[in-house]
């Protein structure tokens, strides 16, 4: 099949939209390759506007780890802007890839990561855009493979009628295994797509939805779930990248034309987390830890400065500080770099990791700007239940020193709705944020010193110990945070020096819903889509009661509710609907982790003690990689002629 | 209570100022094609990744915020082509105009061309650029369609419309900085109109020039014109164009025809 593109149709719709600049392609390091030299080709899509999608790590690795290949292409897509898309219905464009411009559906695959579940009515409206049928039962061999991925996909089955596959864990080399496997049944006539299915079935890492019987009890809950056939895997594990020093991706980022969240040159510093927040997911379903070795990150950072121009390197990993040889790392590139303007940033930093020296090294060639950590928890009490071992004497501590060398801004982080928290627990936050004022002007010896605190609703995520927890109601959340306000701006003269943002209750309860929701929760994002619902991460789209209408209706011939996906607490017995996806923890684990948080127990990290037995390592076939190598970042001895950078 | 105010010191970063100007370009260049819908925020963002891409040794100024010396000229609007957009860059080093425009085209993007690069005869290149010259290509149309219209607007002297911004109804009068406008026939049965205008305040768009066609004559094209800016420069006594960043006063265009 040949494919087109479909530019001169959309360009004069493009003098008539907001940000057009977001739909034309042409950023540096994209590329295009020629239709016909490909026997696989990819479409990628990031389910949100251009300017969160674009940056997004796990699209431009796998990007390029797929056009690598010399059998297959890939092209990127994004969730197209309601301005745009009701001109594209209008004039029959269907939905475009922005590097060749071709119709999503001639591509054999359209793979879709999803970092967050409030992207799911984008999957709809970029389905129907695309004019492919959004039941996978109604889809032909004519239509796109789609394949959901990113940290979502570990509980795809409120998507299961509308994707044909999902792709677990890692996706550097299950993309290649697909590609195969696609080339494969391309090659033989590509007629039969239940027999792609059955075969992508049998691919680790690949479940597909369709070829599982789901069935329930009276009493609502799941009775049982049963592959069709017998080579279909009863669980379908995760996949794990190991030794991250052999993908150095992305190697060539992407540098938006448009202006995007993060423009930063940004590199996974390792991969996987082990301090065992139970309310991470992230933490949960990426272990074990794989470190980026300090050579190799060093050799990523000076290829991708080169290749974009970026003025910041951001070390991204879930707790960055962790790194074994962090603090080599920092100062062998702000001395690299000392000269030409480039900042170092760690979006993620715990409060016990940190300490002054680091963040020195980091503001060294930039700006001393704001300082972030997240205590998650209010109260001492909390934060064990969360398993966030940090103290607020170290929290203090560590702030007023922050203050003392010139910080003047600091962020704090926190959740509300936690399993087991009073109001109490959020009211210490309040304390909290006063304390750090107070130290802090007497530190700084000044009164311009602020803090902010940001807060939002906390929701229970499959593969975490907290999966069983009943979700505080948005009522509850939003009572708590009117409280943490007034208890906050009680003292003028501390208060004036706070910050609070928040985040109120009512889509964390949506986020819930489909954080824990099973296959019946599929009418309901169904229902919301066609009553207009989409990009319902950003506020001014979203609409709470569409989601509660949706849901009232589209669940009541199955006898449940919103509460019942939501505020419900889980029994021990109770099949829960990702139980067939095996992201490696073992079930008896988690739920051990959920009664130590209910009685205040912690854990410590598996790096520094000896294994736990959360059963990914034994489970996956995996293991920790972690330094110290002992090695250092040697100064770079490329002169460049004429120029002042190197 | 009053008294004098409280004078604050003012803080300035530790160590040596930045090092400063020794040399400033004048530059030409294209945003075209596709790249046409970006907006001129997004393009120097775009611009400053490529000269540190290019390893120019751009100046910044001095404080805790340094910026790149890079000044801009008159951009053409978001979607909207142009064959001669202008900035002027200041460097801490000297190097040939011409290494620079080959370094910095190389790290720009097709359609982001850098056409000429010269070193600064004066102290302002904006002072040297008050017209610009663009072509308005309307499909589906005979240069007799457009011609009356045309000559209607040229005579008013005078003639505003209205556009509507973020800010606000403003009045553009689009008849006072019209200087100059020739319509011949294009290939492909269409119009092509090549018009000078003055850089007025608020600076007159292609969508105003359309749209006062559209009140002074009647015409409405059936299809969107397409805007292309030829040139910028200043606009001498009879009526020509002269190049901004030229050696002498070179003529991009002739005296219109009377």
């Amino acid at each position: 099949m040949t494919s087109h593109s479909v530019f001169s149709d959309l360009e004069p719709l493009l003098t008539q939209v907001q940000k057009p600049i977001q739909y034309v392609g042409g950023e540096l390091n994209s590329t295009v390759k020629e239709w016909e030299s490909a026997d696989v080709r990819w479409a990628l899509m990031y389910p949100d506007a251009y300017e969160v999608g674009l940056p997004n790590q796990g699209l431009m690795i796998l990007y390029e780890v797929l056009n690598e290949r010399t059998d297959t292409l890939a092209e990127r897509t994004y969730a197209v802007w309601p301005d745009l898309a009701e001109l594209m219905r209008k004039e029959q464009v269907p939905q475009f890839t922005v590097d060749g411009h071709r119709p999503v559906k001639d591509f054999d695959v359209l793979g879709v990561s999803f970092a967050t579940e409030l992207g799911y009515t984008n999957l709809l409206e970029a389905l129907d855009l695309a004019q492919i049928p959004i039941d996978a039962a109604e889809r032909t061999s004519e239509h796109p493979i789609v394949l959901a991925g990113g940290h979502a996909a570990f509980n795809p089955e409120p998507i299961a009628n509308f994707i044909d596959a999902a792709a677990l864990g890692d996706g550097e080399q299950v993309v290649g295994d697909v590609t195969d496997v696609v080339k494969a049944w391309k090659a033989a006539g590509g007629s039969d797509r239940g027999a792609l299915l059955r075969r992508l079935a049998q691919i680790p890492g690949v479940y597909v939805p369709s070829l599982y019987d789901v069935e329930y009890g009276p009493d609502g809950a799941i009775a049982s779930v049963t592959p069709r056939h017998s080579d279909v895997p009863d669980r379908v594990p995760k996949r794990t990248t190991m030794n991250l020093d052999d993908w150095p991706y992305p190697k060539q980022p992407l540098v938006p034309l448009a202006e995007s969240v993060h423009e930063r040159m940004s590199v996974e510093i390792f991969r996987g987390c082990t301090r065992g927040c139970r309310f991470c997911q992230a933490g949960m379903i990426t272990r074990p830890v794989r470190e980026r070795s300090i050579t190799g990150i060093g050799e990523m950072v000076e290829r991708g400065l080169n290749a974009t121009g970026f003025e910041e390197v951001g070390l991204l990993s879930l707790s960055s500080a962790d790194h074994s040889e962090i603090a080599d790392i920092t100062k062998g590139l702000a001395d690299r770099y000392e000269d030409s303007k480039t900042s170092l940033s760690l979006p993620s930093t715990r409060v016990d990791a940190f300490n002054i020296d680091l963040a020195n090294e980091l503001s060294r060639n930039g700006r001393r700007s704001g300082l972030t950590f997240a205590p998650e928890g209010g109260s001492e009490r909390i934060r064990k239940v969360i398993n966030k071992m940090v103290s607020k004497e170290d929290l203090i501590r560590t702030v007023t020193t922050a203050y003392a060398n010139g910080w003047r801004q600091v962020k704090l982080y926190f959740m509300c709705g936690l399993p087991t928290e009073t109001d109490e627990d959020v009211l210490e936050i309040a304390e909290m944020a006063k304390e750090v004022i107070t130290a802090g002007r007497a530190a700084s010896g000044r009164n311009d010193i602020r803090c902010t605190v940001s807060i939002g609703g906390f929701v229970p995520k499959a593969h975490t110990p907290f999966q069983w927890a009943s979700q505080a109601s948005a009522q509850t959340i939003d009572e708590r945070l009117a409280k943490l306000k007034a208890a906050i701006t009680s003292d003028r003269n501390l208060g004036r020096s706070i910050g609070f943002r928040y985040h109120d209750g009512k889509p964390s309860e949506v986020e819930g819903l489909l954080s824990r929701g099973d296959r019946r929760v599929g009418a309901v994002i169904r229902a919301v889509w066609e009553a207009g619902g989409k990009f319902d991460g950003w506020s001014e789209h979203f609409s709470h009661e569409r989601w509660v209408d949706a849901a009232a209706s589209a669940l009541a011939p199955y006898g449940v509710d919103l509460a019942w996906y939501t505020t419900r607490e889980r029994g021990e017995d109770e099949i829960l609907p990702w139980d067939h996806l095996d992201s490696g923890l073992d079930k008896q684990w988690l739920w051990d982790d959920w009664l130590d948080a209910i009685d205040e127990t912690e854990v410590d990290d598996c790096r520094w003690i000896p294994c736990y037995d959360c059963g990914v390592c034994p489970g996956m076939g995996t293991d920790i990689q972690i330094g110290p190598t002992g090695k250092t970042l040697l100064p770079l001895t490329v002169v460049n002629n004429g120029g002042d950078q190197a | 209570m009053s008294g004098k105010p409280r004078k604050r010191k003012q803080r300035t970063p530790d160590g040596p100022p930045p090092p400063p100007v020794v040399q400033r370009l004048w530059i030409r260049y294209t945003k075209v094609g596709r790249l046409r819908f970006m907006s001129h925020r997004d393009y120097t963002r775009v611009f400053e990744r490529a000269v540190r891409r290019a390893r120019l040794p751009v100046a910044f100024s001095a404080g805790f915020t340094p910026h790149p010396k890079i000044s801009w000229v008159g951009a053409a609007p978001t979607g909207v082509a142009s064959e001669a957009e202008y900035l002027e860059i200041g460097l801490s080093a000297v190097i040939e105009p011409d290494e620079v425009r080959r370094r910095l085209d190389e790290a720009l993007p097709a359609d982001l061309d850098i056409l000429e690069v010269a070193e600064a005869r004066a102290k302002s290149l904006a002072d040297r650029v008050d017209a610009s010259q663009w072509q308005f290509t309307f499909g589906g149309l005979a240069a007799d369609q457009v011609r009356p219209a045309v000559a209607a607007l040229l005579a008013t002297g005078t003639f505003t419309v209205e556009r509507i911004t973020q800010s606000g109804r403003k009045q553009v009068d689009v008849g006072a900085a019209l200087a100059s406008a020739d319509v011949v026939d294009g290939p492909a049965s269409c119009a092509i109109m090549t018009a000078i205008v003055r850089q007025s305040i608020p600076v007159v768009r292609p969508d105003d020039v359309y749209a006062a066609l559209r009140d002074v004559a009647g015409l409405v094209p059936p299809q969107l014109p397409v805007a292309l800016r030829l040139a910028q420069g200043s606009l001498d006594d009879s009526g020509r164009l002269l190049d901004p960043i030229a050696v002498d006063s070179t003529v991009i265009t002739p005296s219109p025809a009377s």
